[in-house]
């Protein structure tokens, strides 16, 4: 018991700069919509199957840094969720900050560790992108495999 | 205290024997022994040659039918299970991945726990590792056994108790250093790899005296001469020596800083010759076009001195990877009769999709051809200068970054990955569990972090056109480089194949099935489901009499991440319903040791 509660404080502890970190990173990049706005639009456009720039880049972000685990087109795996799942529960808010903060849940049952995406410019600088990309898979707009481009 | 003094004294015999005689160390006189003992199965690949053969004959085709599970053993771990069980005399040594539990269980008392490590790691190196925490197994030598850690520590347990005798640190995971690799004891020392090619690592080989831990030598995959080990003039590549600075004039500026030619693989030995034999991983991004050059010796066979390990010759199977094709497969030294001449042959079943029979002394190239008919990325492997002869259109450097290159196979899993071939002197044909998958493959650029993803490049996968099923278990000729039958299965097979006396090949597929077949033939004679997916290698051992057949169960490993939500088609094949075979549906996790017998 007195182990589990020394780590949840870690994982607040660490969570605190880390938010910071990734907000400026969002500004920086200048493309990043607010949280709030994100909520009311949907965050991805997909045409006839083809899909707005962003999306396409969550896409290949997606490739990058989340495949290895997540399995192709987030569709899970044996060694990590299944995303198109976990954000029909999941907003951008709960998202980013699993993305930034990463999550750990190690037991005797589980050795589940997501690392922390923050300082990962592939990653947190394309944070909207990979969330849009998602969120179209998750949404049931965007089938499995390599998006088309609009325009393409 | 105690444990100490016994360690040195029995270092004294070891000087002792080693000055009276010019024979290799008493460590290795045992193990080579052991080895060649068929009721034991002392280290991961059943021997030194890497040929996963067992004499056993108990269990034969006619009554292979009759096999049966005697018992079964829980690991308690639910990740991906690679490697198998170790059989030391009446001791079983069961591993698990992270958090790598060591197992000894009492062959005489039901398999009852004798004892029981687990290492304290660091639960942040679990993301760190590529493609799920495997770990492929424990290796045993001079009363120890050698564990490697997914945080690259390397422990040696007494075997007996269990206790750590050494630790030591063989890399550092925030720089994206782990380990998946089994360990190897030669003579006085254990040979030990690294993980990481999607990390950006400098890949290396490193030797650690058995007695303390202390390091004997270390080779690099790539790097200037002296780290490499490599001597200009005598050190070859397909007869001709290398020359100075082999490996650096194949990158730009100090790339091969962060080059790979990860170790991850297996590595064999041969006594005689005294060389052993390990291949290195992928150049590091998977973004070819940032890393112009050879990239050597990334994709490399290596012969080195057991001793000072030194390079004899090395090869180059895949010059400037565009593909993801690691080249660290199994070495298996077999004795065989290369068109019509008598060889002292190694053969190697590369992730390139190409099986390549070489002269191990030499490191003359002798055969090299496609083992999957689907193979498209290479017309084939020039004999001369043995490089391959890349087909354009499936070239991802010369369609460029943020161009989809399409319809390439192998996918970057390669015909085949790290689940380990079996060779058998009877049939005189290697028996090969394969990938029969594709890829469309884009690479981009990107920037290295230490510690973070330096990939490059992403990727779907799916079965070659017209196919549904994505592996084959195949019989390989290594003298004339054709299949000589293939087995379809309808996932990948990732699992180990052990070859018997019996005239029986047994592997798992990753459904669950524990697969028994005519080696003559491939007729399937036997299959039983275990309870979760194989990604484990077959062993064989004999206890009280009777022949057993072990395998561990877990599914995980790139094979469940790649599968577990069935493949994804390629951008204009969507169609492809076979594609969509989930794993999951078939299998879920959990690690499970499964004994058959006879009744």
């Amino acid at each position: 018991m007195p182990k589990r509660l020394a780590l949840t404080a870690a994982i607040t502890l660490m969570a605190l700069p880390l938010c910071v970190a990734a907000g400026a990173a969002g500004a920086a990049d200048g493309s990043a919509p607010t949280a709030a706005k994100a909520a009311e639009a949907k965050p991805y456009k997909v045409e006839g199957g083809k899909v707005d720039p962003g999306t396409y880049n969550g896409y290949r972000r997606y490739g990058e840094s989340c495949m290895r685990c997540h399995g192709p087109d987030g569709a899970g795996s044996s060694y990590a969720p299944d995303l198109t799942d976990s954000l029909k529960h999941m907003d951008y808010d709960a998202f980013a900050e699993t993305v930034i903060n990463g999550r750990k849940n190690v037991n005797t049952a589980n050795n589940n560790v997501m690392p922390s995406f923050g300082t990962t410019e592939d990653v947190a600088n394309y944070l909207d992108d990979i969330y849009g990309y998602l969120k179209a898979r998750s949404d049931g707009a965007l089938g499995r495999g390599r998006p088309q481009r609009i325009g393409d | 205290m105690n444990q100490r003094k016994k360690v040195l004294l029995s270092w004294t015999a070891l000087v002792a024997a080693s000055l009276l005689s010019s024979q290799p160390s008493l460590a290795n006189d045992e193990l080579s022994k052991m080895s060649k003992d068929p009721k034991q199965w002392v280290m991961q690949s059943g021997d030194y040659a890497n040929q996963r053969y067992s004499p056993l004959k108990q269990i034969t085709t006619a009554n292979v039918k009759e096999l049966r599970p005697v018992w079964t053993f829980s690991t308690g771990v639910l990740r991906g299970h690679e490697g198998g069980p170790l059989i030391v005399g009446d001791v079983m040594y069961v591993h698990t991945p992270f958090p790598n539990v060591v197992y000894a269980l009492d062959l005489n008392n039901q398999g009852r726990i004798l004892w029981k490590y687990e290492p304290k790691q660091d639960p942040s190196v679990i993301p760190v590792m590529c493609c799920d925490t495997v770990n492929r197994g424990v290796a045993y030598g001079d009363g120890k056994i050698i564990l490697n850690q997914a945080d690259a520590n390397v422990v040696a347990l007494d075997a007996k108790t269990g206790k750590e005798l050494w630790k030591v640190a063989n890399g550092d995971p925030k720089k994206g250093e782990t380990m998946t690799g089994a360990p190897v004891v030669v003579k006085d020392k254990v040979l030990v790899g690294i993980s990481g090619g999607e990390f950006g690592v400098q890949g290396r080989m490193t030797a650690y005296n058995l007695k303390d831990g202390s390091v004997a030598w270390k080779a690099y995959s790539v790097g200037p001469d002296d780290q490499i080990l490599f001597d200009p003039q005598k050190t070859t590549s397909l007869g001709k020596p290398v020359g100075a600075n082999s490996s650096l004039s194949t990158w730009q500026g100090d790339q091969w800083k962060t080059g790979g030619g990860a170790t991850w693989g297996w590595t064999a030995y041969d006594p005689q010759l005294n060389l052993i034999y390990y291949g290195s991983g992928n150049p590091s991004t998977w973004n070819p076009k940032q890393r112009p050059g050879d990239n050597k010796w990334s994709m490399t066979i290596f012969a080195r001195d057991a001793d000072t390990g030194i390079a004899k010759w090395v090869y180059q199977m895949t010059p400037h990877d565009e593909w993801d094709y690691d080249g660290v497969n199994e070495m298996i030294l077999a004795d065989i009769k290369v068109k019509g001449t008598p060889v002292k042959a190694l053969v190697h079943f590369d992730r390139n999709g190409f099986a390549y029979t070489m002269n191990r002394e030499t490191g003359e190239l002798l055969v090299a051809e496609k083992y999957d008919p689907a193979v498209n990325w290479a017309t084939h492997v020039d004999m001369k200068t043995g490089r391959p002869e890349v087909v354009a259109q499936y070239s991802t450097d010369h369609n460029g970054e943020d161009h989809n290159t399409k319809g390439v196979c192998p996918a970057a899993l390669g015909s085949k990955d790290q689940q380990p071939a079996a060779y058998s002197p009877e049939t005189g044909l290697f028996y090969v569990p394969t990938n029969h998958v594709c890829m469309d493959y884009e690479p981009f650029k990107v920037s290295y972090t230490a510690g973070q993803p330096y990939v490059g490049a992403t990727l779907s996968m799916f079965p070659p056109k017209g196919e549904t099923h994505l592996g084959n278990f195949i019989a390989w000729d290594a003298s004339s480089g054709k299949i000589v039958w293939s087995n379809k299965e309808t996932f990948s097979v990732w699992s180990g194949a052990l070859t018997t006396a019996g005239g029986v090949a047994f592997y798992g597929t990753l459904e669950g099935y524990l697969k028994a077949v005519d080696m003559k033939t491939g007729k399937e004679l036997y299959k039983f489901k275990t309870p979760s997916g194989i990604i484990g290698n077959v062993t064989s051992y004999e206890h009280g009499g009777k022949q057993y057949i072990a395998v561990l169960s877990g599914v995980g490993g790139w094979a469940g991440i790649g599968m577990a939500a069935g493949l994804g088609g390629d951008s204009e094949g969507l169609g492809a319903v076979g594609a969509y075979k989930q794993l999951a549906n078939y299998t879920q996790l959990g690690g499970v040791l499964t004994v058959f017998a006879l009744p």
